[in-house]
Parts: structure tokens; C-alpha cells; sequence
């Protein structure tokens, strides 16, 4: 979204103290994040309604001035039970990112450092790990271990970290070679503190945006898990759990399904292209 | 024009025959910036017109401009562009696709960029032909093959059959010349063909050149190094910001050159007869020699004892990089290594910086060992010895600026600064010894330019307070004016810290010009070794005086 | 090495990574809460309580369950050659049997996806490459659009927009074509939009210098693009269509849920709601399977096209 054929007039924002220039499309990535962000720790700023007011009397309403997203079958106003149940998503999405970026970084580091032995178990591990798709690892899972929050954040995180693992480790062994690792110890710096000062920091900044893709990405598949049946339960307003109930009235309200959907997607999508454009950011300024 | 230059005109107009290509007034803007101002040339038939600029001179979007490739977001002008009655000025893109490469033949810098690796030889060289439509695919094939024979490809069909990264870089760049002659164009332009190529590829690739120059191909060479130019040249034009500021026939602009660009270019190139001598005088001084300090003879501080190392490849060969050398490095003294690529010369100074362990052999410092010592006990020692990059960008880690690279040196050597703020004064005083100043404290090394950058990496090389540092091709990707600057401060920094240099470089004229004793190596051996003059003018091994023949020489215009 | 060799060694090391893959479903099956003869009385009486060793005794006998764990172990690797993935718990048939019948429209479905996603990518790449800001900024905003799209929610739209309100297609498609038209776009749409993405990606930076030489010699723009970039800028994308057909197969699971089409999908979700841990594993297995042979031969073709790669 960053790169939309816009002309790039930018924006030039004072940010405390900072001047940065900002495109149009990335302007409305940030807006979109900042909103959910809100939601996530102060809902009741974004809604005054609570998200279980059952209203019998205005079930199944289409999308209104007064219920931007409709209502559902117990009455309930399908923008509110949104906002709420963005607490719960994102906690999911960065959970599962968290665990799998730290596994990642484990094997990836271990691996691209020691190099040898520990290199080809960790790559065979990691192909074999592939043979997985994380949705089927992550429904394994949950036949094994039952339907749960933190069930469905492990599955996702296991399922997702042999990706970054291999990103890591490329990372990793590419910047092993780079002239100044050897320049630094050719200074006479210890092992640790070059890994500590140059390999760390410089392996691990274009994966910023593969970290914010990645939290998108949980978000995604969390919700497609609670799709099938087999995330978290409602009545809970976590998006997954309104596309679990909202399949019933695909036909009939559409609103119930596609609404919880467009959140998720739009959510997704800004994370991810803000992600891209710090990215090329921070490549930019490197170039 | 000056009536002085007019007169040349007339004088180069009556010389040769009727121009092939004639440009007038020739301008070039990307955007706002305007690159080439108003420039005019002509090049004839079985001459050789030469266009010699540093970077940024525009003489490369000169080149591309000739066949319509100047790039995006340009804009192109001029009086005329006449080639042998063909309007250059007003092609369309289908028609400029007639004249290129049949009309116009262009050679790249470069061949392993330039040649798509996943085709084979064969097929790069037979494409000319076949966008052409000339005749038929067996037809084309069997020509392809002749053409690589005609460049001097040994087993021509055997190697149109590879892709290039199977080929040497010498062979590339003949498939690339047989590319750019396949449809027997009138004229050829050819940019920086000899850059990256050893000395010995060097002459050969120009010796082709040359070949084609007296079948009555018209060749336009730009190039940045004078005396490649000299050896081809029959005209050239100096090239500066986008202006021609001398141009004439090659003997009168190389011998008396009339602009003072040219003539600092000339000064500052670094060969036998500019040993002892500043490269670049400053206003108003005659030729200032070096006052240097005395070299002790006693006191090896580094010392190689039969170094030699193996390395295992893939393929499970063992390849013998460097095998058998020796070599002595007083206080005070320049050692020069010369060889071509895979001669050696690098790992062997890696060893000598115990970045790499030797296979035989050891390798002594100030008398103690070096290379026998456990990576911990060397740590405290690795102060005393220095290196300065080829690529010193790459050898700065990307995020930080000149100060805190300049910082983390001056921590690592005998004395680190006991506050930030001697720290500081520390750093300040060393950028001032490297003809920087304070305010490049905070600058990122990717704003400051090639000189700057190389500049930030001796200050960084200096910092630890070494007896020893070893330069490995310090200027071997600088301008020619830029590598003066940068020669003449290492010979300053000798003079004034008597710092010793292992100096390692291709260029056998910087080596010259640096180096009190020279070692030359070829295939991981040392073939010759002794002091500079020695070696240079009585050479005594057969692969020496190839090398010394090969080397282009401004006397030869 | 010769290429039979390198062959060889690429076969038995896919065959090795499968024995592990099945060995991590294995031991997967052992980490269900409890004891297992437990917990499948348990979900088939539909009752959680504890039972006595007389009643567990049969269950165990049944499943093998007494038996020590290493010749359970071999039992089941040596199993998947001969084709038997073990017994569902719930439905007291081999798995293979339950999965059979269901594999063919799920395949259906994937490849068909996979051919389709190719299609639509390259359309768009080659329209919109190089060819202006705006026009190139309008094709990779496509595909970074449609690359992060669910795939639950391209099928909801899909559904909505073109079976509820135009009524073109089908709700329920079964596996009649028509019907197979809209689960294979829902795939195929973000499938094309990643691709499409890595291609582009790849073509920008390919479509620099050594194509000027083609250029130089007189060659048309389109033809440097044809000739020249396309053949190497397709290299990752061929290299993610292993990877993706695992991937489509997690979307598979999604479009036959949410256009009620048969397929293993259907199957997965009932086994994963009754705790059925076999017939999920061996699902997951064949998938596994299918990835390993896919990028087998990828890799195989991949020698063919970058000849760079062979001497690897």
C-alpha cells in the first residue's frame, strides 16, 4: 500500500520533534493500526455500547448509521463485539508471533553461527518441519490437546517458526561474511561482542518487516482455525468466533460474515505494508 | 574553441579521412541536473577516438547516448549526431533497434554482469545476429563460433557451448567483444572495457581492439585510466563535469597538455617516475619530494617464514593458494606485493594478519610469535597491526557513523582513551590527520564520497597507534585524482608516524610508486622479490617482464 | 557427481524426511492428555470418566496400545509403506479407508489452483512490469492486496458477490465443474497475488544491466523481457510452488468447508472435533507426502533451468 500509484507528495508531519515525510497510503496503514491499537486497550473509547447488550427487539439489522456493522441475532452491535474482541486477536497474533520468533531466532542463530553438525541437524529439522503447513499442524494439534486460546497460540507459533527460522539463519550466515565482522575482529574485538554489536543488530533489522507480515499472518490463521469450528468459543467477540457464528447467515445477513472479515483483512494488510515501508525505510537509509 | 584548438581541428581533419560520427553540441539532462553541457567530437574510420573522465565527467552517458540508451527521465539535445548521413537525433525506439549492433556495436564494462549466465556463449554472441535476422540458425551458430576464433577464444566451439561464469574473466570479455563485432559494425563504442582485468587480459583485450581499428572499424574507448587510452588512442578528449576541456590528437594531449585538469590528471598517475614525489602539488609548489625517516634494517617487524596454505574446495581438490613465502617488513619500510587475481597476494596478507591460520609456515611480529598464538592471546596484540579495505564501505558496519567507528577503534589499541571526552579529542585529531574535519564526527560513511570513505578507514587503521598496516588494494577503486590524494596521504602519514605498509595491489604503477621493496607472486609463489627499482628495470623472471610489457604505458601514444 | 547420483541422494533423502515427518505424527499421538485407551472410550460414550483396567484392556488390545513403544513405533513407519496409516479412533476403520474416497476433488481442487494462480500471476506481471509508475504501482498493489487475503474470506466474498446476489454459480457446488469454478478462484487469487509479488520482485532487479547488453544489440523491449528476464525472474516463484501446494492444501481445507464440497477437508474437521488423532495424522502425513514428492521434482527442474545449480 505503500507504493500505490500515488505521487509522492508527501506529507511532512511533525512528530515530537522528528519531521517525517509520509505518503498518503501509509498515513492510512498507521490510522488503521492506531485505531485497532485503541480498541485493544481502551474499547470503551471507540464504542459505548457493551459488547453482550442483547437487544431482541433489533436482531439481524443490515449495516445503519446507528450499527455501522449491522446487528446480529441476539441484537448485538456487530461494530461493538469488533472492538472488543480486538483485545483477544491481537493478544493471539502477537503471541503466536512472539513464540515464533523466538524459537526462529534460536535455531536460526545456532545454526548460521556454530555452522557444521549443528547447522545440518537444524536444516534437516527445519525441511522435515516444512512438510507441514501450519493450518494441518495446528489442527493436529487441537485433535491432540482440544480446542483453547493458548492451544491455538503454541499451534501457530510452532507452525510458522521453521519460516523464520530459515529467514534468520540466511540472515544470519550472510552477514557472518561481511567485511566489517572480520574488520571488527581484526580490531582485536572478541567473538561475543561482535556477535553481540555487528551480527545481531544487522541480521536482524531486514527481518522487520517479515516480524510485522508474521503478526498479521497469525491473525489470519488464528481466525481461519476459529472458522472451522475450532478456535475460540463464542460468545466470545473475538473475530474468529464472529466468522465461526456468522456462517450460519451467509446467505441471509451477509454483514455478519464479511464485516469481522474486512476488519481482519484490513488489519492484516496495514500491519503488514507499514512493516514493508519501515522496511524499505530502513534499507533506504542503509543504501 | 581557442584558435590554438581550431588549428588542431583542421589539423586532425586534414590527418585522417572524413568523419564517420560527427557530434555537435551534444547535451544530456536527467531530471534538473544537466550532465553533459555542450559537448562536440568527431570519429573517424579506423581511428580511435578516446573520451577520458573521471567519475561523474559524464563520459559514460556520452557512450550510451550513442546508441539511444541514455535511460530514464532524460533529456538529449544537440546540434547534430551525424553518423554517415543517419540522423541520430531524431530515431524512434523501432528504428534505433536497426541501428544498434549493426550500425553501432557497444561493448560493456563488465562481462559477468552484462552477459546473461544462464545462456550459452554461443547463443550471447550469435544474438546480434539473429535480432538482425541474418541467416540461418545453423548459419548463425557456425558464424558465432568464427567470431569467437576471430577474438582469439582457444577451442572456439568448445566454449561457445558454456555459460559464462564457466568462462575466465578474459574469455567473458572476448565473448563480449565478438558480440559487439558480429554484424562488422562501422563504428564501435566501447565503455571501460578493460576495467577489472588484469594487466596481461588487458593488452590483449586492446590488442583486439587495435585489430579492429585497422580493418577500418571507427572506435570510440571511453575510459578513466590515461595510459590504457594512450596504447589505442589516436584523439582524445578530456572530459570534466560534463564539459570537454582539452581535446586533440592523443601525442599532443598525453605529452603537452594544454588544460590544467589534464595535466594534474598526468601528475597524479602514480608509476616508476613518481617515486619520492608527491602525486598532487599543491598551488604554486614545484615537484615536492618526500622528506622520509630512516629505515631500520635490524628490526624486522613482520616477518613471513615459509607461509603456505591449502584449501580444500568443494570438490574435495586441494588447491595450494600460497605456497612457500617469505617476506620482511622493517619500521619505516613499504613492502609492495604485486600479482594478478588468484596470485595470492591477498591471502597471503590475511595470514600475515593472522585472519587466517597458515597451513606451513609462521609468521612473526616485532620478533615474537604471531601466528602460533592462541586467538585470545593474540586479541591484546592485534593493536600493533592495522589494515585499510579495498571496499570500505562494506567494511563499516552500516549503521553507525564515523564517529563511533572511530570510537571502537581507538578502545581496542595499547592506550584506550580514558573519558568520552578525550575520546572525542582523539577522534577529532585523527580525522585532521586524514585531511577530515570535526564536523564529519556524525556523518554516515554512505553520504561521504569514495575518497572520504577510504579517508574514515585509515583514520580507523591509525587509531590503535599500529607499527604495521596492511593495505590491501586501498585505491584500486578510486578515481585516478581521488587514488593521488589518497597515495600521497599514506606517504605523508610514513613520513610524519613512520608506520609501516604492507601495500598489496594489481597496479603494478601504484606499486612502483608506493613500495621501497617488491615482492611478485604468481600462482601462490613468490617470483621475484627485491627493491623496487630492481625489480621494475632489471627484471629477472620471465613472468616479470611479460607483466612489465603488458603494462600500458603513456609513452606508447 | 553425476546426475543419477545427485537423483538418487535427492530420493532417499525426501524418503528420509517423510520417516521423520511420520515419526513426529507418532509421538505427536502420544502426547494426548491422559491415556489413550482413556480418552477414546471416553469421546466414543460421549462420558468423561475414569474406567477400569478389565474395560481399557479390549480398547488397548484393539489399538495396540500394550505393545511396547518401539514396536509400535516400527509397527506404524513400517505401516505407512505399506500403505496402512493405522485406525481411526473414532470410526474403527484403517484411515486410508476414510480418506480415500475424499482425496481425488481435494486434488482436484489444489492443482487446479495451482495452474490457475500461475495463469493470473504472469497475466498480470507481464501487463503491468516496467511500464510506467502508474501502471506498475496498479499491479503490485494488486498483488500485495490480494497476496494478504484469508482465504475463508475471498470464498465469502466470492460466495456472497457472485452465487447469493448474481447467482452466476452455485452455492453448494459439489464437484460438478461449474461448482469447482469459485473454490478454485478462492484459492488461486492469493495464491497469484504471493507469486506474482516474488516474480515481480525478482524481474525488477533482473531487468537491469545485462539486459542493456540485449538491448545494444537491437533487441526489442518486449523481447529483452520475454527472452532474457522472464526465464530468470521465475526461478523463486517455481522454487514457493513446492511450498505452495502444501499451502493450498490448509486453503483447501477452508473452500470445501465453506462451499460444502467434499473433500478431505470435511473429513479433517470431523476427525479434529472427535479427537480422532490417526486419521488427522495420516492426513496430515499424505499432505506431507505430496509436499516432499512436489518439491522433489521442483528441485529436479530447477536443474534444468538454472544450470548454475547443477554442479551442486
Amino acid at each position: 500500500m505503500s507504493s500505490v500509484a500515488v505521487p509522492p507528495t508527501g506529507i511532512l508531519a511533525r512528530v515530537s520533534g522528528l519531521r517525517i515525510r509520509v505518503r498518503p497510503g501509509t498515513a492510512a496503514c498507521a490510522a488503521i493500526v492506531a485505531v485497532i491499537a485503541v480498541a485493544a486497550i481502551a474499547p470503551q473509547v471507540l464504542t459505548h455500547r457493551g459488547p453482550n447488550a442483547i437487544d431482541l427487539g433489533h436482531t439481524l439489522l443490515a449495516p445503519s448509521l446507528s450499527h455501522p456493522f449491522g446487528t446480529d441475532d441476539a441484537g448485538r452491535d456487530l461494530y461493538t463485539r469488533v472492538i472488543y474482541g480486538a483485545r483477544e486477536s491481537l493478544g493471539i497474533g502477537l503471541g503466536a508471533t512472539g513464540l515464533a520468533m523466538s524459537i526462529a531466532i534460536l535455531l536460526g542463530f545456532l545454526a548460521g553461527l556454530a555452522g557444521g553438525l549443528a547447522d545440518v541437524v537444524i536444516t534437516r529439522i527445519l525441511e522435515v518441519a516444512f512438510a507441514f503447513p501450519v493450518l494441518l499442524l495446528a489442527l493436529l494439534l487441537i485433535a491432540i490437546r482440544g480446542p483453547s486460546v493458548t492451544t491455538e497460540i503454541v499451534a501457530v507459533g510452532i507452525g510458522s517458526a521453521p519460516g523464520y527460522a530459515r529467514l534468520v539463519r540466511g540472515q544470519v550466515m550472510h552477514v557472518r561474511q561481511a567485511a566489517y565482522i572480520e574488520a571488527a575482529a581484526a580490531l582485536g574485538h572478541r567473538r561475543l561482542t561482535v556477535i553481540r554489536r555487528h551480527l545481531f543488530p544487522n541480521a536482524m533489522r531486514p527481518l522487520v518487516a517479515v516480524i510485522t507480515l508474521g503478526i498479521g499472518q497469525s491473525i489470519v490463521w488464528a481466525s481461519g482455525l476459529a472458522f472451522l469450528g475450532l478456535g475460540v468459543a463464542p460468545p466470545s467477540p473475538e473475530w474468529g468466533a464472529l466468522l465461526d457464528s456468522g456462517r450460519l447467515y451467509i446467505t441471509t445477513s451477509w454483514w455478519l460474515e464479511i464485516m469481522p472479515g474486512l476488519v481482519i483483512v484490513l488489519v492484516a494488510l496495514s500491519v503488514t505494508s507499514l512493516g514493508r515501508t519501515l522496511q524499505h525505510r530502513l534499507e533506504g537509509a542503509a543504501r | 574553441m581557442t584558435a590554438a584548438a581550431a588549428t588542431e581541428q583542421t589539423e586532425i581533419d586534414a590527418a585522417a579521412g572524413t568523419p564517420l560520427l560527427t557530434v555537435e553540441n551534444l547535451r544530456v539532462s536527467f531530471g534538473n541536473a544537466e550532465v553533459v553541457k555542450g559537448i562536440s567530437f568527431t570519429a573517424r574510420p579506423g581511428r580511435c577516438l578516446a573520451i577520458v573522465g573521471e567519475s561523474g565527467s559524464g563520459k559514460s552517458v556520452t557512450a550510451r547516448t550513442l546508441v539511444g540508451l541514455t535511460g530514464l527521465n532524460s533529456a538529449v539535445q544537440a546540434d547534430r549526431i551525424d553518423l554517415a548521413g543517419l540522423d541520430l537525433t531524431r530515431q524512434s525506439q523501432r528504428s534505433w533497434r536497426a541501428i544498434r549492433g549493426r550500425q553501432i556495436g557497444f561493448i560493456l564494462q563488465d562481462a559477468l554482469v552484462s552477459l546473461d549466465q544462464l545462456r550459452r556463449a554461443g547463443d550471447e554472441v550469435a544474438e546480434p545476429l539473429a535480432v538482425h535476422r541474418w541467416g540461418t540458425r545453423a548459419s548463425r551458430r557456425r558464424k558465432a563460433v568464427e567470431l569467437l576464433d576471430s577474438v582469439g577464444v582457444p577451442e572456439p566451439e568448445v566454449r561457445a557451448r558454456q555459460r559464462p561464469y564457466e568462462l575466465s574473466g578474459g574469455l567473458r570479455q572476448r565473448v563480449l567483444i565478438a558480440s559487439a563485432i558480429a554484424l562488422d559494425p562501422k563504428l564501435i563504442v566501447a565503455d571501460e572495457p578493460t576495467t577489472a582485468l588484469d594487466v596481461t587480459l588487458q593488452a590483449q583485450v586492446l590488442d583486439l581492439l587495435a585489430e579492429s581499428k585497422a580493418r577500418g572499424t571507427s572506435i570510440i574507448l571511453i575510459s578513466h585510466d590515461l595510459s590504457v587510452v594512450a596504447r589505442l588512442a589516436d584523439e582524445v578528449a578530456v572530459m570534466r563535469a560534463g564539459e570537454v576541456v582539452e581535446y586533440g590528437p592523443a601525442h599532443r594531449v598525453l605529452h603537452l597538455p594544454r588544460h590544467e585538469y589534464t595535466q594534474a590528471l598526468l601528475d597524479a598517475i602514480p608509476s616508476e617516475h613518481t617515486r619520492g614525489i608527491r602525486l598532487v602539488r599543491r598551488a604554486g609548489e614545484s615537484v615536492p619530494e618526500r622528506v622520509r625517516k630512516p629505515i631500520d634494517r635490524d628490526r624486522p617487524l613482520l616477518q613471513a617464514r615459509h607461509i603456505s596454505k591449502v584449501f580444500r574446495g568443494p570438490d574435495k581438490v586441494d588447491r595450494t593458494v600460497v605456497d612457500d613465502v617469505s617476506f620482511e617488513l622493517f619500521a619505516g619500510d613499504t613492502l609492495g606485493i604485486v600479482g594478478e587475481s588468484g596470485s595470492g597476494k591477498t591471502t597471503s596478507a590475511r595470514i600475515a594478519l593472522s585472519l587466517l591460520a597458515p597451513t606451513a609456515g609462521e609468521v612473526l611480529l616485532d620478533g615474537q610469535p604471531w601466528s602460533r598464538l592462541t586467538p585470545s592471546q593474540r586479541r591484546p596484540l592485534r593493536g600493533q597491526i592495522g589494515v585499510i579495505y579495498q571496499d570500505p564501505l562494506s567494511s563499516f558496519d552500516p549503521r553507525w557513523p564515523v564517529g563511533r567507528i572511530l570510537f571502537d577503534a581507538l578502545s581496542t589499541g595499547g592506550r584506550p582513551p580514558s573519558s568520552s571526552a578525550a575520546a572525542r579529542a582523539r577522534a577529532i585529531r585523527l580525522l585532521e590527520q586524514v585531511g577530515l574535519g570535526e564536523e564529519h564526527l556524525a556523518a554516515a560513511p554512505l553520504r561521504l564520497s569514495g575518497g572520504q570513505r577510504q579517508r574514515v578507514s585509515i583514520a580507523r587503521a591509525l587509531a590503535p597507534e599500529p607499527s604495521v598496516i596492511v593495505c590491501d588494494e586501498p585505491v584500486s577503486a578510486l578515481d585516478v585524482s581521488i587514488q593521488a590524494q589518497v597515495l600521497d596521504l599514506l606517504t605523508d602519514l610514513q613520513d610524519e608516524l613512520g608506520v609501516s605498509y604492507l601495500f598489496i595491489s594489481h597496479d603494478l604503477g601504484v606499486i612502483h610508486h608506493m613500495s621501497d621493496r617488491i615482492l611478485v607472486m604468481k600462482d601462490g609463489r613468490v617470483v621475484e622479490s627485491g627493491a623496487a627499482d630492481e625489480v621494475f628495470e632489471r627484471p629477472r623472471d620471465p613472468y616479470t617482464r611479460r607483466l612489465l610489457n603488458a603494462l600500458p604505458r603513456l609513452a606508447q601514444a | 557427481m553425476s546426475t543419477a547420483r545427485r537423483i538418487l541422494v535427492k530420493v532417499v533423502t525426501a524418503i528420509l524426511v517423510l520417516v521423520a515427518a511420520a515419526s513426529v505424527t507418532f509421538f505427536a499421538q502420544l502426547l494426548v492428555p491422559g491415556d489413550r485407551a482413556t480418552a477414546i472410550l471416553n469421546q466414543q460414550t460421549g462420558r468423561a470418566q475414569l474406567w477400569t483396567p478389565a474395560q481399557l484392556a479390549p480398547v488397548n488390545h484393539e489399538f495396540g496400545f500394550d505393545k511396547p513403544l518401539i514396536v509400535q513405533y516400527l509397527g506404524y513407519v513400517g505401516g505407512l509403506f505399506r500403505g496402512d496409516l493405522g485406525t481411526s479412533y473414532t470410526q474403527y476403520k484403517p484411515v486410508t479407508q476414510v480418506i480415500d474416497a475424499q482425496l481425488m476433488p481435494s486434488l482436484v481442487l489444489t492443482v487446479g489452483a495451482l495452474v490457475a494462480a500461475w495463469v493470473l500471476a504472469l497475466a498480470v506481471i507481464l501487463a503491468t512490469v516496467r511500464r510506467g509508475r502508474f501502471v506498475t504501482g496498479l499491479g503490485s498493489t494488486w498483488e500485495a492486496l490480494t497476496a494478504s487475503l484469508p482465504t475463508y474470506w475471498v470464498g465469502v466474498v466470492l460466495l456472497v458477490v457472485f452465487a447469493v446476489e448474481f447467482r452466476i454459480f452455485p452455492v453448494i457446488g459439489g464437484t460438478s465443474a461449474w461448482g469447482t469454478v469459485l473454490p478454485v478462484l478462492t484459492l488461486a487469487i492469493p495464491l497469484a497475488g504471493f507469486l506474482g509479488q516474488i516474480t515481480r520482485d525478482e524481474f525488477e532487479k533482473v531487468l537491469d544491466q545485462p539486459f542493456i547488453t540485449a538491448r545494444t544489440r537491437g533487441m526489442s523491449d518486449a523481447g529483452v523481457r520475454l527472452k532474457h528476464a522472464l526465464r530468470h525472474s521465475v526461478l523463486p516463484a517455481i522454487t514457493l510452488s513446492g511450498w505452495a501446494l502444501g499451502a493450498l492444501v490448509s486453503g483447501a481445507v477452508i473452500a470445501e468447508n465453506l462451499f460444502g464440497r467434499p473433500g478431505i477437508g470435511q473429513v479433517l474437521v470431523t476427525a479434529v472435533n472427535t479427537r480422532d488423532v490417526p486419521t488427522v495424522s495420516g492426513i496430515v502425513l499424505v499432505v506431507a507426502a505430496v509436499y516432499v514428492v512436489a518439491n522433489l521434482l521442483v528441485d529436479l527442474a530447477y536443474g534444468l533451468i538454472d544450470p548454475r545449480l547443477r554442479a551442486s
